[in-house]
């Protein structure tokens, strides 16, 4: 395995102090007093319920959302500062259904960052090619394919590869394999586990499931009504003292385990 | 005189009369086309403009289409009797079929595509020319062929204000109280009416996403 030296005592995604309300919320504020500090290479999952205020998270970090106080900082700039633009071309993303482009084929979305950032035909179908083979889908077979003609796992699949194809320093996944079904779930996210230590992206990925937390993550960043309720890298997660993640652990036991 | 032989014995000059009546339709709508869906596009970040501009072209979508051809003929520049006047009355009324559809084809789309185009660094301009056009297109064409369909039947109104066209033979047909001469008029706006829609309804499908 070739993974990429990484310097991880780099800070990559900062906040500080965070807190954001929704427009006309300012009463009851999504997220409040959220500090963290993302390293380089680290794969950190943010668990919690729906409405705990992961995706909110998530959207900060790429200015899709703007906090109501507090600072953001990628790559030691204050996002605030950066052009939302050039922000978000080095900011990979992939959602639920992976949202691609229904009118492109899959090539065309793999390519479209690429092509957005200037780059030449040649380089861009090399990219395509190996982003293809990086993600497991053959391009002669699907290259040409529009999104509706393949499977939601096959989907997925496309959406992480037109994600890294500008060759992000940082992955944003929001539920990336939420709508799948559990069979092909469990082997995206081992396929995805592996391919993010190769790749040694810093990526941020929301989910609410625990099992996938700790398939993916590197550390797991668990929310409860808007803030941080714990900390910790999956083989100490379980041991961590909050009423949120003994609610999760239980709830994911199996029935023979939590009777024992 | 019958049906059949008045078509016969009048075949140039139904003929000239379809061909003027298309003429001023084609031009009616390419202006309307040429209005309405850059107008559309630029509303579609601006909410409040939105909802004015489309309660202007309903307004005048609700005055009669013979009321607004008197109101046009006083006026300088735009007015007076003839094609001119009648061409501005029929983009008028043209302009809130395509305006709306315009307006809701690029809005009403996927948010989690919207989504996505945005997060990968797409300017507005990027989103609107490469992910909302191309995906409500089909919808902003079903604006046209509505559009289309309007014109052609309000365009034989506009005889009345001497636009010549199909209404020409309608009106003389109701003063001499002949059906053969109104039919005349009649059979052919219908026939020009069915066949733009078959054409653009086919055209809506083809360009149809998903």
């Amino acid at each position: 395995m070739n993974a990429k030296a990484v310097d991880h005592s780099e800070i990559t995604v900062a906040f500080h102090a965070v807190k954001y309300c929704a427009p006309n919320h300012t009463a009851t504020p999504i997220l409040s007093d959220i500090t963290l500090e993302i390293r380089r290479g680290e794969t950190v999952v943010l668990l919690g319920r729906s409405g705990s205020g992961k995706t909110t998270l998530l959207k900060l970090v790429n200015r899709l959302l703007k906090p109501s106080a507090g600072e953001i900082s990628v790559n030691g700039q204050p996002t605030d500062l950066v052009d939302p633009i050039r922000l978000r071309r080095g900011i990979g993303y992939v959602i639920q259904e992976g949202g691609l482009f229904p009118h492109y084929t899959v090539a065309e979305n793999i390519g479209l960052v690429p092509g957005l950032e200037g780059w030449g035909r040649d380089r861009i179908e090399a990219r395509i090619a190996k982003m293809m083979q990086l993600v497991g889908l053959e391009l002669g077979e699907f290259g040409g394919r529009k999104p509706r003609e393949l499977s939601g796992g096959q989907r997925q699949r496309v959406g992480v590869a037109r994600a890294l194809a500008a060759d992000p320093e940082i992955l944003l996944m929001d539920e990336p394999f939420g709508a799948l079904d559990p069979v092909t779930r469990a082997e995206l996210q081992n396929e995805f586990a592996d391919l993010a230590r190769r790749l040694g992206k810093t990526i941020l990925f929301v989910t609410h499931d625990l099992r996938e937390a700790m398939r993916v993550g590197s550390r797991i960043v668990m929310l409860a009504g808007g803030r941080i309720v714990a900390d910790a890298p999956p083989s100490e997660f379980l041991r961590v003292d909050h009423a949120e993640v003994r609610a999760f652990a239980n709830s994911f036991a199996m029935p023979n385990e939590a009777r024992a | 005189m019958n049906l059949l032989g008045f078509f016969s014995s009048h075949r140039a000059e139904i003929l000239e009369a379809t061909l003027a009546h298309l003429f001023l339709v084609v031009v009616s709508m390419a202006i309307a086309i040429a209005i309405g869906v850059p107008l559309g596009m630029i509303l579609v970040k601006r909410a409040r403009l939105r909802a004015m501009a489309l309660g202007f072209a309903s307004v005048l979508q609700t005055i009669p289409s013979l009321a607004l051809f008197g109101f046009l003929i006083p006026l300088p520049l735009l007015g007076g009797i003839g094609t001119r006047t009648a061409t501005v009355a029929l983009v008028l009324y043209a302009l809130l079929p395509i305006l709306r559809n315009t307006v809701v084809g690029l809005t009403n789309l996927d948010p989690a595509v919207l989504e996505a185009a945005e997060a990968m660094g797409m300017t507005e301009t990027q989103v609107l020319m490469r992910v909302r056009f191309p995906l409500g297109l089909s919808v902003v064409l079903a604006g046209v062929r509505t559009a289309t369909v309007i014109t052609i039947g309000v365009a034989t109104i506009a005889a009345a204000i001497g636009a010549g066209g199909l209404g020409t033979f309608i009106f003389r047909g109701v003063a001499m109280v002949n059906d053969a001469v109104i039919l005349a008029g009649a059979i052919p706006a219908a026939l020009l009416a069915l066949a733009a829609d078959g054409a653009l309804g086919l055209l809506e499908r083809k360009l149809k996403v998903v």
